[in-house]
């Protein structure tokens, strides 16, 4: 019998906390990304004695990662004031360290939310597209027409911004 | 154009992983909680459900943490955390056993890894047995009301999900023989050593 079996959570956390935890950091900045981290791991473990044995777990967490970072966006648009902050913190040198290995991160949490979920999940989290699609309940086309749109937008920004010199 | 996903500082997620997990056990989300227990006898793996001690297994006996662990997630269930917080009670009552300070545990059992019926009254005969005292197989399987059944008896107690806390090494063989244990024999005679040194030959 080679029945799947769930494997006991903790290994499950271990296995996918760097990936959670990275993507939740590119989606909605580090400031944000502690609470989302365990809000997105509790609520998978009171789902996960009933998840089917042979589920993409990996798939299914990050899932779970990005509805608590739409959580924290919706949040944010809610309330305008708090942008402003979380802005000011993220550009701040305590945020990601001076030199803002971040940068990039900021531009895409700028793009419309379609194109900063998809790239989110695609490059900090490293889905293929069709997970993608069923992480956001989309196509697969229409994951990958986001993902070329929103590069396209970063390309744009970044060309049209001069280096300060 | 190239997205490097963002940098994380080492052990960022570990440290935020093992918050979570603590959480989860303390809020009662995760129905079960591990801790490793180093003692004289070699790595325990302790695993207590909410309502109490339910497995103590040899590290290295019983093929390693993962399969200790996916052999309670399999027969309990797989919402299983490390949470050494929720073991300190089992861990603090370990030690204290080991150095010579204790010679009877307090910590609640949980018994759902032996099926009820005759294991379990067998077991539950076992955990009466008195620091520094033994018993045979045919004593606990009379106590458990079945005579003739001391090799039913004996299987029992080698399945015991709870060596030392629940005394099984204390039960030795009618002949006066060692008997088996599930933690291999070296570990019987230590264990009967601490208690009183009586086949510390």
């Amino acid at each position: 019998m080679t029945t799947a079996r769930l494997p006991p959570f903790q290994r499950f956390l271990d296995a996918h906390r760097d990936d959670v935890l990275r993507f939740l950091v590119a989606s909605i900045g580090r400031h944000d990304a502690d609470d989302a981290f365990q809000e997105t791991f509790l609520s998978a473990l009171r789902a996960y004695p009933r998840l089917r044995p042979d589920s993409n777990l990996r798939g299914w967490v990050l899932t779970i990662a990005h509805r608590k970072a739409l959580d924290v966006h919706r949040a944010r648009g809610r309330n305008p004031v708090p942008v402003a902050e979380i802005h000011d913190r993220a550009q701040g040198p305590a945020a990601a360290g001076a030199d803002g290995p971040d940068d990039h991160w900021e531009r895409v949490r700028a793009l419309p939310p379609r194109q900063r979920e998809v790239l989110t999940l695609r490059y900090a989290a490293d889905l293929t597209h069709a997970e993608i699609a069923t992480a956001l309940g989309c196509s697969e086309e229409a994951a990958r027409r986001a993902a070329a749109d929103g590069l396209k937008t970063l390309r744009k920004e970044l060309t049209d911004v001069p280096a300060t010199a | 154009m190239s997205l490097p996903p963002p940098d994380l500082s080492p052990g960022a997620a570990a440290a935020l992983a093992a918050r979570t997990a603590a959480r989860a056990a303390d809020e009662g989300i995760a129905e079960i909680a591990y801790a490793t227990v180093d003692s004289p006898v070699g790595r325990l793996v302790a695993v207590a459900t909410q309502s109490g001690l339910a497995r103590i297994a040899y590290e290295l006996e019983n093929g390693g943490l993962d399969s200790i662990l996916d052999d309670v997630a399999l027969r309990l269930s797989p919402a299983i955390v490390e949470a050494p917080a929720r073991l300190d009670p089992v861990r603090r009552e370990l030690d204290e056993y080991f150095a010579g300070r204790r010679q009877d545990f307090d910590v609640a059992l949980d018994w759902s890894l032996t099926t009820a019926g005759f294991r379990r009254r067998v077991l539950q005969e076992c955990a009466r047995i008195p620091f520094g005292a033994t018993s045979t197989y045919k004593q606990m399987a009379i106590a458990a009301g079945s005579p003739t059944a001391f090799r039913a008896a004996g299987g029992a107690l080698g399945s015991n999900p709870i060596p030392i806390v629940v005394p099984c090494h204390r039960v030795l063989a009618t002949s006066g023989g060692l008997g088996g244990y599930t933690g291999g024999l070296e570990r019987k005679r230590l264990l009967l050593s601490i208690e009183g040194g009586m086949l510390a030959v």
